[in-house]
């Protein structure tokens, strides 16, 4: 049983780098993925992992395969797809899941055309689908900071972004900041996807992100525990997917994002807050 | 002393006016209530006076508050109903300009929070999530959350509507009580019943006002019959409104 479960950790320090990299990037994505699936935008996470890749693609293009220019490739494109795309839904007519949908096609389509200019198989696969069990230690210190840095802001825009998902005429009514907390929240969103895709790709990001958020929603009632369910939810696929993939021998990062969809289902139909099973079959109910 | 001060307002959507150069004062300690038929500009108005839209002419003014005196119980709510919190910190919300975006509840936050809800009736609902209240709990909410923000100036659309006759009561008794704290109460309201037994003033629509002041002048049925006249619809080709600005 320790060979199975805790060997391989004790073993191998890339395990432990992979491990201490999923713990990180569950600190911070699962918080954001319960906000974007709060304001029904779970579907957006995708779109935008799509919309960093010709950010990535450009500083693959130019430095080759190097953390930095590949990070503030990917978080500029991010950065100016979520932005339009906000100001957009703002102040126009266009809602945010069609203005989003726009850039973010156009921006895929880039990034698709830049990877093909160069770029073997290899290095290809490794942008799409992340090298989870080889981070180096720039790299998971960037991961630590961003999610730092999330946790961080979400602390201090807890409260408008809260609002702005239940009652947004309300907060628009007593306060100006719904605007400005979206725009923050949005660059969350691209900052946190951006350090998925070092540890998963660009494809797999979202996974550790929504998952366990969309898992918790059938446990919790309040939106606190909604996000530290959340969080136990994306470091517990971390650690079963790494455990996973070293003894069956599995891509990594497939494997954690595997798990993650194991918690889902799992939730879908043991869930005690609107789950299959207590919603189809439920207990005797009370008298009063 | 007046609570709002509104000049030649004209408001509407793609340029089309839904309230037509209006003209009027609202006085400190108002209860006034906007009548009119359906289309007629009401909860147009409402918003023109919460600043959830701008004019596309004239102005409203609101002299001695700011638009942060103004509490606004929109008709129907863009309340999300599966959001999961409870009705302790929705209600919470309301204390927003006191504590601001950061600021933590203090004893004394939890008290008013507690003491409206006791007002509306919904003490032992604290813990409850916002989905499983009905259509009736969730307007009394609503209340303790106006009554938490305690704001001179309180416009309401049709906060009676769909409700039983005893929560009409309720709350109707909760605004009588901001009109005795001086407080100005303006409301969308379709059962002249209730306007001709709890609003001494009355404002009847009909895009234009109709009619402007004391309850019993304001619903005649002569004017009743001239706003039923109104024509609902836009016309796409109308030409642009020459009226003096």
């Amino acid at each position: 049983m320790y060979d199975l479960l805790i060997g391989p950790f004790v073993e191998f320090e890339f395990m432990r780098r992979a491990l201490v990299g999923a713990v990180a990037l569950s600190l911070g994505g699962a918080p954001v993925g319960v906000f974007l699936m709060l304001r029904r935008m779970s579907l957006m996470g995708d779109a935008m992992a799509h919309a960093i890749l010709p950010g990535a693609a450009a500083g693959y293009l130019l430095f080759g395969l190097a953390l930095v220019p590949m990070t503030l490739g990917g978080i500029a494109a991010g950065f100016a797809v979520a932005l339009t795309a906000g100001l957009v839904a703002r102040f126009t007519a266009l809602k945010e899941d069609a203005s989003l949908a726009a850039f973010y096609l156009m921006s895929l389509a880039l990034g698709v055309t830049i990877v093909s200019l160069r770029g073997s198989n290899v290095d290809l696969f490794r942008v799409l689908f992340g090298s989870v069990l080889a981070l180096d230690d720039p790299t998971l210190i960037l991961v630590a900071l961003i999610t730092t840095v999330t946790l961080l802001a979400l602390a201090l825009l807890w409260r408008p972004l809260v609002l702005d998902c239940v009652d947004p005429g309300f907060l628009r009514s007593v306060s100006r900041s719904g605007a400005p907390a979206h725009l923050v929240f949005l660059a969350l969103v691209v900052l946190n996807l951006v350090a998925g895709f070092h540890a998963l790709g660009t494809l797999l990001a979202v996974g550790l992100m929504m998952l366990p958020a969309i898992a918790a929603r059938f446990w919790a009632r309040d939106v606190t525990s909604l996000v530290a369910m959340a969080v136990g939810f994306g470091i517990l696929s971390g650690y079963a997917g790494l455990t996973l993939s070293y003894n069956m021998s599995l891509p990594s990062g497939p494997s954690i994002v595997l798990m993650a969809g194991v918690i889902y289902l799992v939730s879908l139909v043991f869930g005690p807050r609107g789950g299959l099973v207590p919603t189809y079959w439920p207990a005797r109910h009370r008298a009063a | 002393m007046s609570a709002i001060q509104i000049r030649n307002l004209t408001l509407g959507y793609d340029r089309h006016p839904a309230v037509h150069h209006l003209d009027g004062t609202i006085e400190q300690g108002d209860m006034l209530a906007v009548v009119g038929p359906n289309g007629a500009g009401k909860s147009t108005l409402l918003k023109g006076l919460a600043g959830a839209i701008p004019p596309l002419g004239g102005t409203v003014e609101l002299p001695r508050l700011g638009r942060h005196g103004i509490a606004y119980l929109p008709q129907a709510a863009e309340l999300d109903r599966s959001f999961p919190i409870t009705v302790f910190e929705l209600v919470a919300m309301g204390l927003w300009r006191r504590t601001g975006l950061f600021g933590g509840l203090s004893r004394q936050d939890r008290e008013a929070v507690g003491d409206a809800l006791a007002a509306v009736g919904l003490t032992g609902f604290e813990r409850r999530t916002i989905g499983t209240l009905s259509g009736g709990q969730m307007q009394r909410m609503l209340f303790a959350r106006l009554l938490v923000q305690d704001a001179r100036v309180i416009l309401l659309d049709e906060p009676f509507t769909a409700i039983d006759a005893r929560t009409c009561a309720d709350l109707l008794d909760l605004v009588r009580r901001w009109n005795a704290e001086k407080r100005t109460v303006v409301a969308v309201l379709h059962d002249m019943e209730t306007v001709r037994q709890a609003f001494p003033r009355s404002l009847l629509l009909a895009r234009r006002a109709i009619a402007w002041g004391a309850t019993t002048e304001v619903l005649t049925p002569e004017n009743m019959l001239a706003a039923r006249r109104m024509t609902e619809a836009f016309d796409d080709h109308a030409d642009i409104c020459t009226e003096a600005a």
